[in-house]
């Protein structure tokens, strides 16, 4: 069973459709990337995996015991968060509120979660750190860690490697690609590097409005939108 | 010492110091979150509000509290609105409101009383403006911001320092932003009258802004902010007795020391770490 799946959807503001009719879904195990130009739909699509916005038409199902507050999000950095005081921990740490619930203290197993996403990700020895005073790359590795508290099964990461430099980025997708092998975490990825994204995706959503494309990236790279934008480029 | 003995003598002085401390310490608290949120001209609306309520409230001879706390409730519930629909921009209709209440208030005053002593206390505050009503309502109201503020400190910090994210995870933004605007709404209402309404914002800004300069953590700025406020409102109460100044003045007065101070660690702090 799928842990999304999107039937039929389409999502607008205030009366314009952003996105139409789309059907995609995402398999445990599954990483799938998002692709698509600017004002494509991607973040407002995001925004309803997310229930942060409702759909028009259509529906979002949520299966294999993937609860819609359980879906592990990695944003794209505020301002907000340039210069703001709180350590690692406190950051990793606050991915676990959605399993509080009423619940106003974290427990002995939060913090132990905290601390193995930290060990997971290297960044354990950073814990006691100020959050603003981090690198771009160690910040993400920290949000990312928030997201690995928050879920058990779904990574949905937006945009993760903006503005981080091409090493730096490199080392993001490789931890990305081990996360998705060995823990099996399903990753959903915005993306608009359409060639890093046939690198290492398993499945390709080609996003203008509505799926100009959906299925594995085999399959992706041999249909002729995959070779209007890869340009011949495999 | 004596002179201790003697200030704390007056009961008025000793409801200047209960009440002053505990605004002092809500606002603080509730500063933190709103100067993080890049919220922190909320405060200075919402004391405009105040002051446009409590002069329509002294012309009608009606009680300034029970006017005036609705009043700038309401108004914190809309700004935040406003602050969500990204049609109208926050800060243009922040000052709007806080004009626009300032106005209201001196036409009313002027048309009523004439431009008297009472609004001179209104705008830069009163030590000899604390009742024994609002010693009570400080005191519940404090109680209150502080139990919220331990039983909702992880969600709150959950919505100050990434809200997408927050809301993402099942987290209600909405009920705790509307929470903290109503609490700092109370807050305000409270301290304006000893503050003045021109300067009880400072009370939410300083604060966190000084333990910023030093903290590094959340909890840290959370506990730092709360000791620097009080300690700086008794100092300011203190000098304002002593000296016979203004006592929001003094207040204020004594929390950009803080703020130099702290500045100045910080700068020495990271020279060190260098």
């Amino acid at each position: 069973m799928a842990l999304i799946k999107c039937e039929n959807v389409s999502i607008g503001y205030e009366g314009q459709t952003v996105v139409k009719d789309l059907d995609f879904q995402i398999a445990p195990g599954d990483y799938l990337c998002i692709v698509g130009e600017n004002g494509s739909g991607k973040s407002t699509l995001v925004r309803s995996l997310l229930g942060l916005k409702n759909v028009e038409k259509g529906q979002i199902i949520y299966g294999d015991g993937l609860k819609q507050t359980e879906i592990g999000y990695l944003p794209q950095q505020t301002d907000v968060q340039k210069d703001f005081p709180a350590s690692v921990y406190e950051v990793v740490r606050s991915g676990r509120l959605n399993s509080r619930g009423f619940h106003p203290f974290y427990t002995a197993a939060d913090r132990k979660a905290a601390v193995e996403k930290m060990d997971l990700l290297g960044i354990r020895d950073l814990a006691r750190q100020c959050f603003r005073d981090l690198s771009g790359g160690q910040k993400q590795r920290v949000l990312l860690a928030r997201a690995l508290c928050a879920t058990k099964s779904l990574l949905l990461l937006d945009e993760p490697v903006t503005g981080l430099d091409p090493i730096v980025t490199g080392e993001f997708y490789q931890l990305i690609r081990r996360i998705n092998r060995e823990s099996g975490i399903a990753v959903v990825m915005v993306s608009h590097d359409i060639e890093s994204a046939v690198k290492d995706a398993s499945h390709i959503l080609h996003l203008q409005e509505t799926a100009l494309f959906f299925g594995t990236t085999e399959e992706y790279k041999r249909s002729p939108v995959g070779r209007r934008f890869l340009g011949g480029a495999d | 010492m004596d002179m201790i003995i003697e200030m704390l003598s007056y009961p008025f002085m000793v409801r200047a110091f209960v009440v002053g401390s505990l605004v002092a310490l809500c606002s603080a608290l509730l500063g933190v979150s709103l100067v993080l949120k890049r919220y922190s001209m909320i405060g200075d609306g919402l004391s405009h509000v105040g002051f446009g309520a409590l002069a329509v409230a002294a012309s009608l001879n009606l009680a300034p509290l029970t006017v005036a706390i609705p009043v700038v409730i309401l108004a914190a519930v809309l700004l935040l609105r406003i602050r969500g629909n990204s049609r109208i921009k926050g800060d243009a209709a922040i000052a709007l409101i806080s004009t626009s209440s300032l106005a209201v208030g001196v036409m009313v005053i002027s048309m009523t009383t004439g431009m008297n002593t009472d609004v001179y206390n209104y705008m830069f505050g009163s030590i000899l403006a604390m009742s024994d009503e609002d010693v009570v309502l400080s005191v519940a109201m404090a109680v209150i911001v502080l139990a919220l503020f331990v039983f909702f400190y992880h969600k709150i910090f959950a919505i100050t320092f990434d809200e997408t994210f927050a809301r993402a995870t099942g987290v209600k933004a909405d009920l705790y932003n509307t929470l903290i605007a109503v609490l700092t709404a109370v807050t305000i209402v409270l301290g304006m009258r000893m503050m003045g309404a021109l300067l009880i914002s400072s009370l939410i800004i300083f604060p966190a802004l000084t333990s910023m300069r030093v903290c590094r953590t959340f909890k840290s700025v959370m506990i730092s902010s709360a000791v620097i406020s009080v300690v700086c409102l008794i100092a300011g109460i203190t000098v304002s007795y002593v000296w016979a100044t203004p006592a929001g003045a003094s207040v204020v007065m004594a929390n950009i020391a803080a703020l130099l101070v702290y500045s100045l660690i910080g700068v020495l702090k990271n020279r060190g770490a260098v």
